[in-house]
């Protein structure tokens, strides 16, 4: 449904050149829901307004559901919806009138597509009379989506759709891509969310234009192989410059309550003994399986190293 | 720092049925608790809980209707510019202004919290050699990535040694590594004795804090050590204890 070949991007400033995609290469499938994970400045915007034929690629082709994203970019964008990462629907018009705008340009009503976002605008329908600069982050999401589907796409576009939203509209706005997906909608979503990544079928891991690994969430997890560790002490912050010190572990990065650490051999006791002696107490040691966060953060830190290494 | 029970530790922050009305609107509702030195403490809501009008109370910047507060030994009812000049505040949103450089940025805010001049040079050469900055110092700070504004944000929102730094959502929706670096400064301030006080509603963040408070419409319902929250409430995550508490808001944040 969603191709790219090549795929290579970059912006020149007086001083400089930022290269934001360097050959980037997709090829996602129908119904398939798949995770663009990066840093700020990965690259990931430029991908989405590439395939979006907002964006002209340097080099490279993409197509979308068989269209060519610069010679048939008329077409694709009857066929796609798009949620930029910025708030961009009309805050001075209220929400149905939002609503009926994405209708009318794109030739159609409210009431031909109702069924399609039935559920999500139902939730925002008591509001519909406010502004939409007016409304809270999560209402404002959920407008944004119904104004994205209102044209029936094939393929839907989502670039960090719940930056900013709370917990509970995060969780379900989750749910309705579930339910669109399930109806047989292609998705592209990006997201700075671990535990959203592990809910699609596919991520790509991207970093300064380059696709580091692109994988299901089980295979990404599996590719951890070293021995994963989360500790904790009295004092949080002396045991993590204590774990950097010695060279019993390769890594140790915060997680949370604990300091997760790895290594191809750890030895529990020799570590929780070296420990007591430099003063911690109440020390937990416990084995634990890899995360996706986990993964990767073994996969940026090991690419920070080699480029210290290479300079 | 846990070593000690909590009845042994010096308290920064106490608040007593701290309330604030809003003609029939209660947007704090008698909320009580402590914070301690060195401690970070997770303040989390869902939007319209009254997160944000219980930290302009404690801020000195909004006057409570009833109840009572003080922070780092000033009431906030009659001590509000103590308080100001004893705190530091960021937030993702809104810290540096785009516009100066990075040195310009150190310099007002340095002076705002009446550092001397020479204080002031003396921190700008120690905050840029930490922070790695010292090519980017006459750099616009608008021109410098998220996770480095971040960084220099923090940075001087401490400048002036606070007992307090109020940090709002502080690293909601960065990468991992940059929200860890991020996190590694916050361990390194509360280590030195700064009360780092965290209002969020990114359960990410809320894993990193000490102890965590959660408000539902107003009061809070829940407060301890993240591990004690999550087998109170039978739950796996943060995310998990929060949701269960936030689905029974009646309030509907906008």
């Amino acid at each position: 449904m969603i191709f790219a070949k090549q795929l290579t991007k970059s912006y020149k400033t007086k001083t400089e050149e930022v290269k934001a995609l360097l050959s980037v290469d997709l090829n996602i499938s129908k119904g398939e829901m798949f995770g663009v994970i990066g840093p700020d400045g990965a690259g990931k915007t430029s991908l989405f307004r590439i395939l979006t034929t907002l964006l002209l690629a340097d080099s490279g082709s993409a197509t979308v559901n068989g269209l060519d994203v610069v010679k048939d970019y008329a077409k694709i964008r009857q066929q796609i919806g798009y949620m930029p990462g910025r708030f961009s629907l009309y805050q001075d018009l209220t929400v149905e009138e939002n609503l009926q705008f994405f209708a009318t340009i794109f030739n159609t009503t409210i009431e031909e597509n109702y069924s399609l976002i039935k559920d999500i605008y139902e939730q925002i329908a008591p509001f519909k009379d406010r502004r939409a600069g007016q409304l809270s982050g999560g209402m404002k999401q959920k407008l944004a989506l119904s104004c994205a589907l209102i044209h029936r796409p094939v393929v839907l576009f989502l670039d960090e759709p719940t930056t900013g939203v709370d917990a509970v509209s995060r969780k379900e706005f989750w749910q309705m891509l579930k339910k669109l997906k399930n109806d047989g909608l292609t998705i592209l979503v990006s997201t700075p969310y671990m535990d959203e990544a592990e809910q699609c079928d596919r991520i790509a891991l991207i970093q300064e234009g380059k696709i580091l690994m692109n994988n299901t969430p089980e295979k990404a997890r599996a590719s951890f192989t070293e021995p994963l560790f989360a500790i904790r002490s009295d004092n949080m912050y002396k045991l993590l410059h204590d774990l950097r010190d010695v060279n019993l572990v390769n890594a140790a990065h915060i997680f949370g309550e604990y300091i997760h650490i790895s290594s191809p051999f750890i030895n529990q006791e020799t570590i929780v003994e070296e420990l007591k002696l430099k003063g911690h107490n109440q020390i937990q040691l416990i084995q634990i399986d890899p995360s996706i966060e986990d993964v990767f953060i073994k996969l940026l830190t090991h690419l920070e190293s080699h480029e210290q290494i290479s300079e | 720092m846990s070593k000690l029970a909590n009845n042994e530790r010096e308290v920064v922050i106490s608040a007593t049925e701290l309330t604030k009305q809003f003609g029939d609107f209660i947007a704090t509702n008698a909320i009580t608790f402590e914070v301690f030195r060195g401690e970070i403490f997770g303040f989390l809501g869902a939007n319209g809980a009254g997160k944000t009008t219980a930290m302009k109370m404690l801020c000195g910047l909004s006057t409570p209707t009833r109840g009572r507060a003080t922070v780092a030994g000033f009431d906030v009812s009659t001590e509000s510019e103590k308080i100001k000049k004893n705190i530091g505040y960021m937030s993702q949103k809104f810290s540096l202004y785009e516009d100066l450089t990075v040195t310009e940025n150190i310099r007002f805010y340095a002076g705002i919290y009446g550092l001397s001049i020479p204080v002031i040079k003396e921190k700008t050469a120690a905050l840029l050699q930490q922070l790695n900055m010292k090519s980017q110092k006459n750099v616009l700070v608008k021109a410098l990535p998220l996770g480095w504004k971040q960084k220099l944000a923090f940075s001087i929102a401490i400048i002036h040694d606070p007992a307090v730094v109020f940090l709002d959502e502080p690293t909601g929706g960065v990468d991992p590594i940059t929200r860890r670096e991020f996190w590694e400064m916050i361990y390194a301030a509360t280590n030195r004795g700064t009360t780092a006080f965290v209002t969020t509603h990114y359960m990410d963040e809320a894993e990193y804090c000490n102890r965590i408070s959660i408000m539902v419409d107003g009061k809070i319902e829940a407060l301890g050590t993240p591990a004690d929250l999550k087998s109170k409430f039978n739950s796996e995550t943060m995310d998990d204890v929060f949701l269960k508490l936030a689905r029974n808001a009646k309030r509907i944040g906008d």
